[in-house]
């Protein structure tokens, strides 16, 4: 059933004209995220200034019992801002002011439609750090990163988002706003409300101010690209490094299709014949730097690499990063579908897993290409196919079920930082138990119970 | 990735104003869920097909064949056909963009009545309210066309003094050859320099590069047929263009005739041998001029021009040339390569966006405290120069190949191989 005229109008009258779109022109370019083939165009798109402005679109829409489905820039990989029928988005990208620094405390505070790059830009500014740099940061919001629970290149060393984020301000399905959490490093009064938010995936209720932790910005940093002939070398170097006790904060990987695509798009000179690369990064202390580097390098060289080299300067090392967050999308170059996965092993099993997703890709016939934030053990094999060809279709499932089979039996998780949305929710029961599962689902009701927050996300 | 590069998405931050957006519109009406019409008709007016979003994005997406051809799908079903339009479109497109010879003609009358002190009178006396409204808009940025044409100024075959290492042709372009014939003039004069022999048709088409970003992907095509009949890729080692926009589309004729047997292998050819004057330069090594274009020290920046930058990867070149140059102080220009607002016809089809744009650039060029901006194709060099003058903000707009001309001329004579006919 259509959206009625008269919610429309009561949006209008909340918001001014111009931020609600409804015609098809405006409204089908959101009908969409960064995953391939999944599109559904909302009932209307409206772009709240303020809390007090999402507070009464949400009450509104409870009202008219219409879905709200929050959205920040777009870029989710699992599905999380595609619409569901006849739904409002609520967009958040007119909240995007920076609030407040705090060099004494050591935070920011944001509204969520502030880009994640401004977040540490601005932080830089003030000689400060924020650590998590997704590979969309230039774009993706800090609201959708919180509800992600977002990861980047940097995970390995400063963990994701949740880590940063030490107090929120929440729009309920009710319209009330709630604040989580607050400024102080140390906080136990009663339970951590916060957390169950971060990584909600817009399902609890909207995100519309964001309390941050920061850190000093490290005072030195290396860049390196150890070059490997084996896919497998490039893998145990990971495991060695972290066995030697070494925490840097890159170690990034790509294979060789990775490289390939990489190297069309970027032309920087990677060796496109290598059968991996490992891009590795240090950062803290000059001297530290200086002798984990070095150790990284001989570790590299005695597991098989047979080149490693240094980023001259931090331009290098900037291009090298910026080439290495472009993997995702230059893949698509190779084939019209790009299905992208998340699993996420322990560390001392991504030797396994990696020989083992080659493995499976050549006996389904499948061309896949693989990289990842191979330091977390987050691994991204990537189906590069054509969503027309039905029985392809069906030959990438089968591969994907079994990935996720060996992934939940070596210890994994089916997502490492993209969320569950639409693309992950088949699995998620397999993984958390029926127990832990219903648990969410209790939580879901509890803060939802008409179920008007992005209904139909994690699980059903 | 295209997002943060689209300026018309920076403007509005509304989805359906950026590459991504327009693209799922697109695939929308392919997909049958969307009827075109009038809103997606100004939805790919409001785009500058200034191809920002290609370059950013690494999925390789070819935004710029998707554009032209969502644009040629508008015209055929006629979407915003109003007979004004109808009118101007058939003058501008079938008529006098078909006709060198009449485009000339019309540009020496356009060169007396500016000569004359005509126009200042025809606008003293408000006669300009006679015009359509588009016209009268555009009628204060016109051109000063220049009184010689580069057949005037450039002979059919010219040979450079020392022995010629390469034979080319040069495009001489519509707007340039009118506007700028001078700087066709330096850009032989560097060719020269630099020993090649040139070779310069007097009657060129118009190489359509305007018909097919408006949507005449038809008679863009014969237009090319045209062009590769009057200067055979065969005969020359390269084609060289000065002009961003033209190089852009002149490059992809291959695209263009694909389906047409008896053109497509030279059309191939003619593609590979299409060469940008600064991509060519740098590629044979350009000689460093042995004197300065100016008296003293002087600073400079330069403005990429999107189809330069973005339609043909040509962005490093332009600046080696300029630091080549001695006595040049250069400087870079913040978000150099973020569009004019120029454009093609856009300041005349979204005049508001197209000054919103222009402002910006001049304000970054005024921030550099350059005394000169280089760029090459004369859109961006008339937007430019409109801007400025507008601000009231004296900094002189240079095509690169001048400023490198023009050192060559003041070297030391007899050590400069070049026989200028233009003073400078
Ligand atoms: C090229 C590319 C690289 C990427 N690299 C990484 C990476 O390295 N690491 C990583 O973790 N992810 C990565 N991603 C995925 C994606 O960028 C992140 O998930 C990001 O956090 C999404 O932010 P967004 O603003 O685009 O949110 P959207 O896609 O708009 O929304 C994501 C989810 O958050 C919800 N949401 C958004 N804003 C709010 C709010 N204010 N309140 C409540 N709910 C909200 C939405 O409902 C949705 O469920 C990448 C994506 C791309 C396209
Ligand atoms: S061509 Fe320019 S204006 Fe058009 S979508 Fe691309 S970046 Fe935006
Ligand atoms: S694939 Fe290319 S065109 Fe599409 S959203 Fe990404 S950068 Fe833009």
């Amino acid at each position: 059933m259509p959206l009625k005229e008269s919610i429309f109008s009561e949006l209008r009258a909340c918001l001014g004209g111009e931020h609600v779109l409804t015609k098809p022109e405006d409204t089908l370019p959101y009908g969409f995220d960064g995953t391939a083939a999944l599109k559904q165009s909302p009932g209307a798109v409206v772009f709240p200034a303020d809390t007090l402005q999402v507070a009464e679109c949400v009450r509104i829409a409870t009202r008219h019992g219409v879905p709200v489905v929050s959205r920040g820039s777009g870029t989710g990989l699992s599905g999380g801002s595609v619409p569901v029928t006849e739904c409002l988005v609520l967009c958040l990208i007119r909240m995007d002011q920076v609030l407040q620094v705090d060099p004494a405390n050591l935070t920011l505070r944001v509204q969520p439609g502030v880009t994640t790059l401004k977040v540490d830009e601005t932080a830089a500014l003030h000689g400060l750090f924020y650590p998590p740099d997704p590979g969309s940061m230039k774009i993706s919001t800090i609201g959708g990163n919180v509800a992600e629970n977002s990861g980047g290149l940097r995970g390995l060393k400063y963990g994701v988002t949740r880590d940063y984020v030490m107090g929120l301000e929440v729009v309920l399905p009710d319209g009330s706003i709630a604040r989580l959490g607050n400024a102080c490093v140390k906080d136990v009064a009663g339970y951590s409300l916060k957390d169950v938010f971060i990584g909600s995936e817009g399902t609890l209720g909207v995100i519309t101010e964001i309390l941050l932790k920061l850190l000093p910005r490290p005072r030195a940093r290396k860049t390196m690209l150890a070059v490997f002939d084996r896919m497998e070398d490039a893998a145990e170097t990971v495991s060695a490094i972290i066995a030697e006790k070494i925490i840097p904060c890159t170690l990034e990987f790509l294979d060789q299709m990775t490289v390939r695509c990489v190297e069309d798009f970027a032309r920087i000179g990677l060796p496109v014949d290598c059968g991996a690369l490992l891009l590795m990064e240090t950062d803290g202390h000059p001297v530290v730097v200086e002798e984990e580097a070095v150790r990284m390098g001989d570790i590299a060289s005695r597991h098989g690499a047979r080149e490693i080299r240094t980023a001259a300067d931090a331009a290098e090392a900037q291009q090298l990063a910026t080439a290495r967050r472009s993997a995702f999308s230059a893949l698509a170059r190779m084939r019209p579908t790009t299905i992208l996965e998340d699993v996420t092993v322990p560390r001392s099993s991504l030797a396994e897993m990696v020989g083992y997703i080659a493995g499976i890709a050549a006996k389904h016939r499948l061309m896949v290409g693989t990289f990842g934030h191979m330091g977390d053990g987050n691994l991204h094999p990537t189906f590069l196919t054509d969503e027309r060809d039905a029985e392809e279709m069906e030959r990438v499932h089968q591969a994907l079920d079994e990935i996720v089979e060996k992934t939940l039996a070596l210890g994994g998780t089916i997502t490492g930082e993209h969320g569950v949305g639409l693309a992950k929710k088949p699995w998620l029961r397999r993984q958390m138990g029926d127990a832990s599962y219903e648990l969410m689902k209790t939580f879901k009701r509890a803060l939802d119970p008409a179920g008007i927050m992005n209904p139909g996300k994690i699980f059903d | 990735m295209c997002l943060p590069t689209c300026p018309t998405y920076d403007a509005t931050r509304r989805e359906r104003n950026s590459p991504r957006g327009r693209i799922s519109l697109m695939r929308s009406i392919a997909d049958g869920e969307l009827e075109m019409g009038e809103e997606f008709a100004a939805e790919m007016s409001y785009c500058l097909g200034c191809l920002a979003c290609q370059s950013a994005c690494p999925a390789g997406v070819d935004y710029a064949r998707l554009f032209e051809t969502a644009r040629a799908d508008i015209e055929q079903q006629g979407i915003r056909d109003t007979p004004s339009r109808i009118f101007w479109r058939t003058l501008v497109l079938r008529v006098l963009f078909m006709r060198p010879r009449l485009l000339r003609w019309m540009g020496r009358a356009l060169h007396l009545y500016q000569k004359t002190g005509l126009d200042r009178l025809v606008r003293r006396l408000g006669l300009t309210r006679l015009l359509p409204a588009d016209l009268r808009r555009l009628e204060p940025q016109t051109p000063r066309i220049e009184s010689k044409f580069s057949s005037d100024l450039i002979a059919a075959a010219e040979e450079p003094a020392t022995h010629a290492r390469c034979r080319v042709a040069l495009l001489t372009g519509c707007i340039q050859d009118l506007a700028f014939s001078s700087i066709n003039r330096d850009t032989a004069d560097v060719l020269l320099a630099n020993g090649c022999s040139v070779h310069t048709q007097e009657w060129q088409p118009c190489c359509g590069s305007l018909h097919a970003h408006n949507g005449e992907l038809g008679m863009a095509a014969s237009l090319a047929r045209r062009m590769i009949d009057l200067i055979p890729p065969g005969d020359y080692d390269a084609i060289i263009t000065n002009a961003g926009g033209c190089g852009s589309h002149l490059r992809h004729y291959s695209t263009l005739l694909a389906g047409d047997h008896r053109y497509a292998d030279r059309a191939k050819e003619w593609d590979r041998k299409v060469k940008d004057i600064h991509e060519w330069l740098v590629d044979i090594h350009p000689r460093i001029p042995t004197a300065s274009p100016f008296e003293t020290e002087t600073s400079v920046t330069y403005h990429d021009s999107c189809h330069l930058a973005h339609g043909q990867k040509v962005v490093s070149q332009p600046r080696a040339i300029l630091k080549l140059i001695p006595g040049l102080r250069y400087i870079e220009l913040p978000e150099a390569s973020w569009c004019c607002g120029s454009a093609g016809v856009y300041s005349i089809t979204q005049p508001e966006q197209s000054a919103r744009l222009q402002e910006r650039k001049i304000g970054h060029i005024a921030g550099t405290g350059a005394l000169i901006v280089a760029t090459s194709n004369p859109g961006c060099h008339l937007h430019i120069v409109s801007g400025l003058r507008a601000a009231g903000i004296n900094v002189a707009v240079e095509q690169p190949v001048t400023l490198l001309a023009r050192a060559y001329r003041r070297e030391k004579k007899p050590s400069g191989s070049i026989e200028s006919t233009y003073p400078s």
